[in-house]
């Protein structure tokens, strides 16, 4: 039986009909991840370690990647930052909690940008992940090695987290489905923290339905997290049915600066769209570049502070061990908060960000959703980043609006460039309707099967 | 002569370790006293990677318990602050503390004894500190205390003595441990004092001067006035002198009943204060404030209890004072006046003070039983008790002359056998009177 490519939900059947067991799917996984790894480096840490779960969990015996920022309780845990290169939690967070519970067994621990800075993978220091589509290119990031493992079917879908860009953008650069939920709708504590007002884990999976699924295992209050909603979570997966026409906003802003191939093959996605019946509306929403500054002063702000824990008192090493990115980081965000600058850089970038938060409202009042690329371009060679000065926030730029908003938002792949390489388009929803951004990308995956994006890639990597 | 040119300006701000079950964010046990090191902690106090803070809303309720006791306006949106510095005691490299939206604002309070009214700028949360060890050759930390819930409260400069300081923390303490909110216990670290002193001029009407010396370590009551004394006299020697007293930070040093400097203006921390992203916003509605109000109530202040006996009870200010002093004892007065005849008031006041072994052991409805009892007992008089005491006199001629005599002894007998015939249920003073009228 070749299960490879095999989605998650898919393989839950396979394991509830008793076709394979839990621990045969594992060690399937496992030996790909020795066969195959050493050409990608999608993982910072694997477990070998066989658990017993029970049928009748709902993701029975469903291995799982999770990105090294997620604290897992005897699993070292790094941040992809030596740092932490000794460091094993103590306890789970409750995103994996949740996913134990659930039944998932773990994997490993992928590689990211270390402390989650960055869009390539590049700052971890644990080595660059490489992009399967191309091994000369980086895969994105931060979650880089979520999207790496499972766009080689490394592992059948991960965990990764979004600060701004850092699930969408791997999982366009690596043709797969990525989902950010709203912020507050999934658990942040034990996850390393970088972004804290913006931070928010998700998945990246194989296909639409793999996120629905998840999504409803992770979402919900926990009161480890104040700033998780207590808001009810719809059944996902009963949503998919759902093909009632919708009102998409399409606004030009987010089509400044963008490879004219991106924006083609967007532009091709939203003709699906309107042969099923959805409306598309242009709007005018603030152009994406104003978030960058909001962005890039809030983050680094957080950073500076979220950091200072690192101190090598009580754990880990020590200071010395920050990387050029995180120091960078600290730096800019201690200066922004210190005094006498303060009004003037952080007060007014959340003053900026109630403006853009009002923005989307008002657009909400029209439309449904809003369709965008999720990058100005396809994925980069290793090390091209350099050329970028501010690399992230320019290839995070169509991501940041939403995610200093909060907004939902998922990518999915709609076809690949001349070079061969993904281009990702996304769905941006209102707070907390993660039903409808989840159903429309469901449709269009019905109905394109993003062009094989997912599942040619895999030939390269088959047995 | 030397305090006529120069007046001492003080502020105070207090801390108090709140005695709720829970630390601050995390779910671990605040009560670290005698604790193991290290034993009451769990990621978040920890600071360990990845954890999250949740607000103790008890420990809010109790901060604004506090506000509200001091008359203070209690906020309706609250935010927590991180406040940044460096140290190993301090696991998260901040301090989540209150910047600009504390719980409570702008009180004041007169406390009794005090003479003045003291201005009140604010109370807030936050959280404790670690604890470092200091052994011979390493540092150590204990944890246990990180995260306890603390409440500072904050006094504008209104304070001119040492003598006035420690009048106001004593009362302070006094109002804290009425609240049932911590044993604000000084020795055992559970109430702090920092003070800031400077030394205002004459000349400069009561302006503030350019500078203050924050004095740290007062950890006992004792040093509380020692200390103030001490850095009041060392400004005004300077100052005389010539000199200018810097901006710094001072500790005391117990045994030598010293100041000492720990740090100047130029080492002075930039806290970089940012609104805690961990933790949204707080808002409270008019019901939360009126739940608050209730609890004050039903906890109550010494001063509450005393202005409620003195106004609402006409106690007089002697007895108000010795049963507003003690909780007990104006639970046990506001019980009997429940059940007792409004006419009874005082005397219960009267008895609970002069006569404390009638009240001792007994409910209070009991009490106020025993004394109707007693007081209706005596309601024999005006016609009646005339009459009662015309009949005695008739019948017992001798003992009138003998009166009449001069023999002061036979007016004592006559009172008696009234008080017989009445069965004692009038009252003895009155019928003497009335027979000394009739003879």
């Amino acid at each position: 039986m070749n299960i490879v490519g095999t989605s998650g939900i898919e393989l839950i059947r396979l394991l509830q009909t008793k076709k394979m067991s839990s621990s045969e799917l594992q060690e399937f996984f496992l030996k790909r991840i020795k066969k195959y790894d050493n050409q990608f480096n999608a993982y910072v840490t694997t477990v070998e370690e066989k658990k017993n779960v029970s049928n009748g969990q709902p993701l029975f015996g469903l291995p799982i990647a999770i990105k090294d920022n997620f604290c897992t309780k005897g699993v070292r845990t790094t941040a992809s930052s030596k740092v932490l290169n000794d460091f094993i939690p103590p306890y789970d967070a409750t995103v994996v909690t949740k996913l134990k519970k659930a039944g998932c067994i773990l994997l490993g621990k992928t590689n990211m940008d270390a402390w989650a800075h960055g869009s390539s993978t590049e700052t971890s220091d644990f080595g660059v992940t490489k992009n399967p589509h191309d091994l000369t290119r980086v895969p994105g990031g931060s979650s880089g090695g979520s999207a790496a493992a499972v766009c080689a079917y490394l592992a059948p879908l991960a965990i990764g987290s979004e600060t701004a860009g850092s699930i969408r953008q791997p999982a366009a650069w690596c043709g797969l489905v990525g989902l950010k939920p709203t912020y507050g709708r999934v658990s942040r504590y034990g996850v390393i923290a970088m972004g804290s007002s913006l931070d928010c884990p998700g998945s990246i999976t194989r296909t639409v339905s793999d996120a629905a699924l998840l999504l409803g295992i992770l979402a919900g209050h926990d009161p480890y997290d104040a700033t998780s909603e207590i808001i009810s979570v719809p059944d996902y997966l009963s949503c998919l049915k759902n093909k009632e026409p919708l009102t998409i906003g399409v606004s030009d802003e987010y089509f400044d600066n963008v490879q004219p191939e991106v924006s083609a093959k967007v532009q091709e996605a939203l003709d699906v769209f309107r042969k099923h019946g959805h409306r598309i509306k242009k709007i005018k929403l603030i152009s994406p570049k104003y978030a960058i500054s909001v962005y890039t002063i809030i983050q680094r702000a957080e950073v500076s502070s979220n950091l200072a824990r690192y101190d090598g008192i009580r754990y880990g090493n020590g200071r010395e061990y920050l990387g050029q990115e995180a120091k960078r980081r600290i730096m800019l965000g201690t200066y922004t908060l210190s005094h006498g600058y303060y009004d003037a850089y952080y007060k007014k970038a959340e003053i900026v960000r109630e403006v853009i938060r009002a923005d989307f409202k008002r657009v909400y009042k029209d439309v449904d959703v809003i369709i965008a690329p999720t990058t100005p371009m396809t994925a980069l060679k290793i090390g091209e980043w350099e050329k970028y000065p501010f690399f992230g926030e320019m290839m995070d730029i169509l991501n940041e609006p939403g995610a200093i908003a909060g907004l939902p938002a998922i990518n999915i792949p709609v076809g690949l460039d001349s070079n061969h390489l993904p281009i990702g388009m996304q769905i941006i929803g209102r707070h907390f309707d993660e039903e409808t951004i989840v159903r429309l990308a469901h449709q269009y995956e019905e109905e394109t099967d993003f062009f094989g994006v997912t599942k040619q890639i895999l030939k390269k990597y088959q047995d | 002569m030397i305090m006529s040119t120069y007046q001492p300006i003080i502020g105070l701000e207090i801390h108090v370790e709140l005695n709720t079950a829970a630390k601050m964010f995390c779910q671990c046990p605040a009560n670290y006293f005698g604790k193991k090191p290290n034993t009451q902690t769990c990621p978040v106090c920890l600071g360990l990677p990845g954890a999250l803070p949740v607000p103790n809303r008890k420990a809010i309720y109790y901060a604004q318990l506090i506000g509200k006791a001091l008359n203070c306006r209690l906020n309706q949106s609250s935010k927590f602050d991180r406040k940044h510095y460096f140290y190993p005691d301090l696991p998260k490299g901040y301090q989540i503390s209150q910047y600009d939206e504390p719980l409570c604002s702008e009180g004041k309070i007169e406390f009794y004894g005090c003479h003045t009214e003291h201005l009140i700028r604010r109370v807030h949360i936050e959280e404790d500190t670690g604890k470092l060890l200091h052994e011979e050759e390493v540092t150590l930390i204990d944890f246990n205390r990180s995260g306890v819930p603390l409440v500072e409260i904050v006094t504008e400069p209104d304070f001119h003595s040492a003598e006035e300081v420690k009048m106001f923390l004593e009362q302070l303490q006094i109002l804290i441990r009425d609240l049932e909110v911590s044993d604000a216990d000084m020795e055992k670290g559970s109430m702090r004092l920092e003070s800031n002193i400077s030394m205002g001029s004459q000349k400069s009407g009561g302006k503030l001067p350019d500078y203050k010396v924050e004095v740290k370590n007062i950890n006992s009551f004792r040093f509380v006035k020692q200390a103030i004394e001490y850095e009041i006299k060392r400004q005004i020697d300077l100052l005389q002198k010539g000199g200018s007293p810097r901006q710094e930070t001072r500790g005391f040093e117990e045994k030598k009943g010293i100041t000492y400097s720990q740090r100047t203006k130029e080492e002075a921390h930039d806290y970089r204060y940012f609104p805690e992203p961990d933790i949204p916003p707080i808002e409270f509605d008019n019901a939360h404030e009126k739940k608050i109000e209730e609890l004050l109530h039903a906890r109550s202040t010494f001063e509450m209890r005393r202005s409620l006996l003195m106004q609402k009870y006409k106690i007089s200010n002697q007895n108000a004072l010795i049963i507003a002093s003690d909780k007990k004892k104006f639970q046990f007065f506001e019980r009997c006046v429940l059940v007792a005849d409004s006419r009874l008031i005082a005397r219960i006041a009267n008895i609970m003070v002069n006569k404390p072994h009638m009240v001792k052991n007994t409910a209070p409805a009991a009490f106020v039983k025993t004394l109707t009892a007693i007081s209706e007992q005596k309601h024999v008089e005006g016609e009646e008790l005339v009459s009662h005491i015309e009949k005695i006199l008739e019948a017992n001629e001798k003992a009138v002359n003998d009166y009449k005599r001069g023999k002061q002894n036979a007016i004592m007998f006559l009172v008696g056998l009234v008080m017989r015939e009445l069965k004692g249920q009038a009252d003895a003073q009155i019928i003497r009177k009335k027979i000394e009228e009739k003879l």
